[in-house]
């Protein structure tokens, strides 16, 4: 599983590719808990961008969990975006619409979440 | 084995529908009936039928009572909650007090629920019946006897006029009991619970209430596959939302419908059945949680459909 993540003002960016699933979780756990520590620091929060998960089992929910706790304990935010309508559907059989905040695109969750990631990106890029 | 008959199907204590959720439904049906015509019984049948289960029907309110039929005459039963009273009455109901039986019964462990129904378990007074009662629990005998002792019940154990038998099952073990291979699994609860795993004749049911499940364990995982594994059925406590199952009732000792679908579509599982509802949901909701589980399993599946059910008292499943 390819795990790629960015700053972007004071938010941090994770983009999973592929299925989180039973075979892929210890990494994206492995990859997800270092940053929650940073993430909960100076940053405002941490954005999920899933545009490239196709599939996403409980054992991938949970480190969304545990991302969800670590960072509200200390006043972050946590969100979800450009999920593809599968992964949607799987969060909201799932319940997890309280864990984390969803929108339709990372630069949507950026503005919403953080004046200053807001301010870092292009003009062009921001959502209308 | 030839089918399963759900007795008690709620989780933690029995509940009740009440005057008002009544008073809703038949509001709702009869503001329908208004459009209809229902001229004939079998036009009001059909009406009724498409009011949805939530309106023409419940899932009832007894704690955890299943029985399992097989090609035998002895009883096989899995619990002894609330459901056990209404069972035994119709067992009483069929043979009378001059035809003594046999009662196989199975328990998952010894919290209140699972247990309540003993005390009103008619065939245990009746002299001749035969209770043999298997479970993993080195306290099992113990447990069903303290809860007949005063102040908690005023009829004391010794009352019961059955041949009462207990059996500790070794779990991985494989046990031949009534023509059935038993398997029993311990699993993650308060105090420890055990599933079973009835196999007979090439038909596979696996009983497996009260169990959380540790995601991040992948042993963990592979334990159940492998117990669960062909399984015509499983009954599965799918008392919480996922989200809910992993944060605040974590370590409530209970599963979510979202792990039954993933463990019975790694299994190969041919049927899986929800049980053990969460007393605060009322029918609607539970309906809404069964619709959801069938979407999940629609939309993840990649080999043979996972029939989905829920458990309601009542519910007849043929095996």
């Amino acid at each position: 599983m390819e795990i790629t993540n960015r700053v972007s003002g004071d938010m941090i960016v994770v983009a999973p590719t592929g299925r989180v699933d039973h075979a892929t979780a210890a990494d994206f756990e492995r990859a997800v808990v270092p940053l929650l520590e940073a993430a909960g620091g100076p940053r405002a929060g941490l954005v999920f961008d899933l545009e490239r998960v196709t599939y996403i089992s409980s054992v991938g929910l949970r480190v969304l969990m545990i991302a969800s706790k670590a960072l509200r304990a200390r006043g972050a935010r946590i969100a979800v975006a450009a999920m593809q309508p599968v992964v949607a559907e799987i969060l909201e059989i799932c319940r997890f619409g309280a864990v984390v905040e969803v929108f339709t695109t990372v630069d949507a969750a950026l503005d919403a979440m953080s004046p200053a990631a807001a301010a870092s990106r292009p003009l062009a890029t921001k959502a209308p | 084995m030839k089918r399963v008959r759900f007795w008690g199907t709620r989780g933690s204590l029995p509940v009740a529908l009440t005057a008002t959720e009544l008073r809703a439904r038949l509001v709702t049906a009869v503001k329908g009936a208004r459009a209809a015509t229902l001229a004939t019984e079998e036009a009001v049948e059909s009406y009724v039928d498409g009011l949805g289960f939530p309106v023409a029907g419940t899932f009832g309110g007894h704690t955890s009572c299943v029985q399992i039929e097989t090609h035998s005459s002895h009883y096989v039963l899995c619990d002894l909650g609330s459901g056990a009273r209404p069972f035994g009455q119709a067992a009483m109901a069929r043979h009378g007090f001059a035809s003594p039986q046999t009662y196989h019964i199975f328990m998952s462990h010894l919290h209140w629920d699972h247990i309540m129904g003993l005390p009103f378990f008619t065939p245990a007074y009746i002299p001749g019946n035969r209770l043999r009662i298997y479970g993993g629990h080195s306290e099992l005998e113990a447990a069903l006897r303290r809860q007949m002792e005063p102040p908690s019940f005023p009829v004391p154990f010794s009352y019961f006029k059955a041949d009462i038998e207990f059996f500790h099952l070794v779990p991985g073990s494989r046990h031949e009991i009534n023509g059935m291979t038993v398997t029993a699994l311990r699993q993650r609860h308060g105090g420890d619970s055990y599933g079973y795993r009835f196999e007979q004749d090439g038909r596979t049911v696996v009983y497996s209430t009260d169990s959380e499940h540790t995601l991040a364990d992948p042993a963990d995982t592979k334990r159940f596959v492998e117990f669960f594994g062909g399984a015509d059925l499983v009954i599965f406590d799918g008392m919480y939302s996922l989200a809910d199952a992993i944060s605040v009732k974590a370590d409530w000792g209970h599963s979510s419908n979202v792990v039954g679908v993933e463990l019975c579509q790694l299994a190969g599982v041919e049927h899986l059945c929800l049980f053990h509802h969460e007393p605060a949901y009322d029918d609607a909701t539970i309906a809404r949680v069964l619709d959801d589980t069938r979407r999940l399993e629609e939309i993840t599946r990649a080999g043979h459909a996972l029939r989905i059910s829920a458990a309601y008292d009542g519910l007849e499943i043929e095996l």
